[in-house]
């Protein structure tokens, strides 16, 4: 049960042996200089490197190339563990992040000034064991994730530790943790710190405290960085890490004092994702080399059958026939050519794509609310593309779509009928669209033009859909266009995780789900232009025939029968544009959700589409709102109800015994939670036939059956 | 004085024979439709006789019951009245103020008559050409862009402009420049040079370049605007002055130049009054960089839309003189253009000293 990011960085492959043969070579060929140094030497000079003074020298592998980005990266790291540990033993997470400043030189500076900041995450998660609590903080590479095939967000860098170890070199403090693993286990309080040279946790303090949270951990770093609001910002990440985590409930502090409340809008948790087993076709020779190395089984059929998945005992004869190897030879006797044959063999053989019922989409529902709540748009949508597949990998991609300015945002001006100045019309035209990117729920924030994601963005052709583009640019006007990326493995194109590989297979999917966006976002801009364009027609006439007939008046010296003229010119426009027929057409067309799945519309009269979810949300938010100003935590007043749904829910899913007893569970809710709406017990009704389904081999339909059935 | 009252009234009558165009329409229960003249190449033509651009006979419907065009109508009707106005005032006024005179709110509604100037702009030349008045008649100026200096007198409201004493920055050239408000005096000049750029003239007129060669020095600030083009024409009519023009070498510097000559196709109705067909192009030629040694290293090479332009040159039919084919044809070739500004690179007199004294010595110019 470790709280533990470990790092998927390539550090082993920095082992002091891959030095040694290049040095070699040359010593050979320069025979003669005899200036230069000899293999002794450089033999003297080699040494192993620690983890963690590789660490030191290239910290901008794991993003912490300036104060700035290294500030987010250790906020990025402590919330992506918070929200894993919880998510994995089935609690509805409530996280608080915050950012204080730490006085440098004895006095504190502004914000914006400050060089040092103390960064507290603290959750409700199922909280650590006391004797891993300095390994999983204090020492690199250690934990739970690498080596496992399983969905989660703890690819993104090294890990807790490393922020620990950023902290560590640039202040000198410790990490101080604080965790509670239940109610009736005492609170620990731990500093600790890394041993660079030995990659080993130096524990400076270890006490029992009195601690108010009845579960949970509590991480402190200071770290040197640097305070911005904007873009890839902390505000930014946690902001964005709200849309595509409805189900989380986030505070944030902010070092300027303010508290940003991110209310839940979604109440249940994500469905478990499941750990898999490597599937043939996304290994590497290297890797198969050391799984015949590593394996338990006896015999070379064996090992393809159990360790990886979709290999069937007969196909690993047939496998081992085909690349003429014995199926019952020691897997650690299988070397060189005969293991590159088999690797070959492998690839070309057909096999099954891997099950794809191990990830866990955040879901259209999830993705609509958490865009409605975040974005204040007029259209909201939201697609899940079914489950593919790239080198082996089962992926899901989920896009999402937020456009417009809200009416009762427009209706502001409106309502003082100001006259619009000159350049004041074409403010929707010079703004471009966003693009918020995800890898498995963590937002990603950097290297935007490398992502995947963002190129397929760029090639939907969104003029197809009402929106401008100009050429090789992002779609213009008011829009948020979301992408998210799951994946037992998200291939990310450098060691600091900020953007996805191109893959032809990925962006396929991506282009589909984008497309999809666009499709209900053209027929939503045309129903609203249609309906807008009626209006026009009859209006503008009229409009125009006051100015006409004014004009013509002054023309003439103020002489003409001006309201015979009007109602001349009245008469020939009615006849001109059809008369009632267009104000009767104008009533029914205004635009409606029909036939657009997964969208919520805003007009001036109020909500269309998924209406439930909507007005949920906004329930929420004032819930939130209210509740923000309580001290949150000393909030002990938890609905008993819906606690416990959240632990039992999460039990089938898991299978794991990581919850506290239930009885307990009533206390332990940071956060006073939404008393059970009509909304949550039909949300029950569904629920139990989903882990059903998902046991179901067929996992195509599988997936596409929760979509299917709104 | 007394003429220009006659014919305020007549451009009057002009302006409110549209709004009777409206009142009869209503009567008889039809659309109200004004026809406006094209003011495009497919409505220009060149009459080789004359050497003027003229406007074809082509019109277009503008009509007040149709939703494309609806709002254009009531454009066109606000802006007859608000030149009415004008004209019943006796003012000048800007094409700026013009916008800003007729911009409101339409009633009970968000919707302004204009929202830029570039709505109203197109509506005043329309009404230019199709009720025949010429934009000082409409009592509409433009921006005074223009420097001209040499043995020129003018009277400019009952002051005496004497354009040789206005050291080197001469005398700002009025946008209306008709004899009811710009009078020439005298003019002892023997030529008349118009350039380009303003840099150019700057420097003929600190050089003193016109007392030299007994000429008047005009400039437009790039492509110039009717008042310049109309008081080249009419020191050229009245005191038969030949004009020269100084261009850089470039598609635009031909175009300019062709403009003075022959007319401009959005204003082809002006032609008759504006055109200087017997006007000469002096420089710079693309023959010229090698005639004066200019090192290749000064050009700037051609880009994508220079070389659509010269192609396109090519075609007008006013530039189809063998010598302009050839000229044109020689930049492509060396797919070059070179600024005036370049001759500087010689030395900072060229142009006063040498390359303009030369051309005019070996009369080396085109037609």
């Amino acid at each position: 049960m470790s709280k533990k990011n470990a790092s998927t960085l390539p550090v082993p492959s920095v082992s002091p042996k891959t030095s040694a043969p290049e040095p070699a070579a040359p010593k050979k060929a320069a025979a003669k200089p005899a200036q230069l140094v000899t293999a002794v030497e450089m033999g003297a000079r080699q040494r192993e490197i620690s983890v963690s003074e590789f660490f030191t020298k290239n910290r901008h592998l794991l993003g912490f190339d300036n104060p700035r980005k290294a500030l987010l990266t250790c906020v990025k790291e402590a919330v992506d563990n918070a929200l894993d540990a919880s998510e994995e033993a089935g609690i509805l997470p409530d996280v608080m992040v915050q950012l204080e400043v730490v006085p440098t030189a004895g006095h504190a500076l502004p914000a914006s000034q400050a060089t040092r900041f103390r960064i507290t995450v603290m959750d409700n998660g199922p909280g650590i064991v006391r004797q891993q609590i300095p390994r999983i903080f204090a020492k690199l590479l250690y934990g739970s994730k690498f080596h496992r095939l399983r969905m989660s967000r703890g690819q993104q860098g090294i890990g807790i530790s490393a922020a620990g170890m950023y902290g560590q070199l640039t202040t000198g403090k410790p990490v101080k943790i604080i965790s509670r693993t239940g109610p009736k286990a005492p609170a620990h309080y731990f500093e600790v710190q890394i041993d660079t040279k030995k990659n080993e946790p130096l524990v400076h303090e270890n006490k029992q405290i009195k601690w108010e949270q009845p579960r949970g951990t509590q991480v402190s770093i200071e770290v040197e960085g640097r305070y911005q609001k904007g873009r890839a910002s902390v505000d930014e990440y946690l902001e964005q890490t709200s849309i595509a985590n409805p189900h989380v409930r986030l505070i944030y502090k902010t070092p300027d004092g303010e508290t940003k409340d991110f209310p839940r809008t979604y109440h249940e948790l994500p469905p478990a994702p499941r750990e898999i087993k490597p599937h043939p076709y996304g290994i590497e020779f290297g890797m198969l080399l050391k799984m015949l190395q590593d394996t338990k089984s006896p015999s070379l059929s064996g090992v393809l059958s159990s360790d990886f998945c979709r290999v069937s005992p007969q196909l690993a004869e047939d496998i081992c026939k085909a690349a003429k190897v014995s199926p019952t030879m020691k897997p650690r006797d299988l070397k060189g050519h005969a293991a590159e044959t088999l690797y070959q063999t492998i690839q070309a053989t057909k096999i099954m794509a891997p099950p794809t019922n191990c990830i866990s989409p955040i879901g259209e529902k999830a993705i609509l609310s958490g865009l409605y709540k975040q974005i204040k748009g007029e259209f909201y949508t939201a697609v899940s593309r079914p489950p593919a597949v790239y080198r082996g990998n089962p992926f899901i991609i989920e896009a999402g779509l937020a456009y417009g300015h809200r009416p009762d945002d427009q209706a502001k001006p409106k309502q003082p009928a100001m006259p619009k100045a000159e350049g004041e019309h074409e403010e929707d035209n010079s703004e471009l669209a966003r693009v918020i990117r995800y890898a498995n729920r963590v937002p990603l924030l950097y290297q935007q033009s490398a992502c995947a994601t963002f190129k397929a963005v760029l090639s939907t052709t969104w003029k197809n859909y009402g929106v401008t583009q100009s050429r090789g640019a992002l779609p213009g006007g008011p829009m948020v266009i979301f992408v998210h990326m799951a994946s037992v493995w998200v291939p990310f194109t450098s060691e600091s995780k900020e953007a996805i590989a191109d893959y032809d297979e990925i962006q396929k999917e991506i282009t589909l789900a984008l497309r999809e966006c666009g499709r209900r976002l053209g027929l939503f801009i045309r129903r609203r232009e249609r309906a807008a364009g009626e209006y026009r027609r009859r209006n503008i006439f009229e409009l125009y025939i006051e100015e006409v007939v004014e004009a013509c008046n002054r023309l003439k010296g103020g002489t003409l029968p001006k309201e015979k003229l009007k109602a001349q010119l009245q008469k020939i426009a009615t006849s001109r544009t059809g008369g009632m027929k267009t104000d009767e057409a104008l009533g029914k067309t205004s635009a409606g959700p029909e036939g657009l799945p997964h969208s919520i519309i805003v007009t001036a009269e109020g909500i269309e589409g998924d209406v439930e979810l909507a007005s949920h949300i906004e329930a929420d938010a004032a819930t939130a709102a209210s509740a923000a100003d309580a001290d949150l935590l000393g909030a002990t007043e938890p609905k008993a109800k819906a606690t416990k749904r959240t632990t039992n829910k999460a039990k089938p899913a898991t299978g794991k015994s990581t919850q506290a007893p239930k009885g307990k569970a009533a206390q332990m809710a940071l956060f006073v939670e939404k008393p059970a709406t009509g909304k949550t017990s039909s949300d029950k009704a569904k629920r139990p036939d989903k882990p059903n389904k998902r046991n179901t081999p067929d996992t195509r339909t599988n997936a596409v059956a929760p979509r299917e059935k709104k | 004085m007394t003429t220009k009252q006659k014919k305020t009234t007549a451009v009057e009558k002009k302006l409110i024979s549209l709004a009777d165009i409206v009142v009869t329409a209503a009567e008889r229960s039809k659309d109200p439709t004004f026809a406006i003249p094209i003011r495009a190449l497919s409505n220009v033509a060149f009459n080789e006789r004359k050497g003027l651009i003229e406007m074809g006979s082509k019109k277009q419907a503008r009509s007040f019951f149709n939703v494309g065009m609806a709002k254009k109508f009531m454009q066109t009707v606000l802006v007859a009245d608000a030149l009415s106005e004008l004209q019943r005032a006796d003012l000048t006024t800007s094409l700026r103020e013009i916008y800003y005179r007729t911009k409101h709110t339409i009633k009970d509604s968000h919707e302004n008559t204009f929202d830029t100037q570039d709505e109203s702009d197109p509506v005043i030349e329309d009404l230019e050409v199709s009720l025949a008045a010429l934009r000082e008649e409409l009592h509409v100026r433009a921006e005074n862009s223009g420097s001209i200096v040499g043995p020129v007198v003018f009277a400019d409201d009952g002051d005496r402009v004497d354009c040789s004493k206005l050291g080197k920055g001469g005398y700002s050239v009025p946008s209306i420049v008709e004899p009811e408000y710009l009078e020439i005096r005298r003019c002892t000049a023997d030529f008349l040079l118009l350039v380009e750029k303003g840099t150019q003239w700057n420097r003929l007129s600190e050089d003193k370049f016109w007392r030299r060669y007994n000429c008047v020095l005009l400039t437009g600030n790039g492509q110039p605007p009717r008042g310049v083009r109309r008081l080249a024409r009419r020191l050229h009519e009245e005191y038969k002055l030949p004009v020269y023009v100084l261009v850089d070498n470039d598609p635009w510097g031909y175009y300019i130049y062709s403009v003075i000559k022959q007319g401009s196709i959005n204003l082809a109705f002006e032609s008759n009054r504006m055109a200087i067909p017997k006007a000469k192009f002096i420089g710079l030629s693309s023959a010229d960089p090698e005639r004066y040694e200019l090192p290749r290293n000064v050009g700037i090479k051609l880009n994508e839309k220079d070389i659509a332009r010269a192609k396109e040159l090519l075609n007008y039919q006013w530039f189809q003189k063998p010598a302009w084919q050839s000229e044109i044809k020689r930049m492509l070739t060396s797919g070059l253009k070179y600024e005036l500004d370049s001759l500087a690179n010689k030395d900072f007199q060229f142009l006063t000293k040498k390359y303009l004294p030369r051309k005019l010595k070996e009369k080396d110019w085109l037609d």
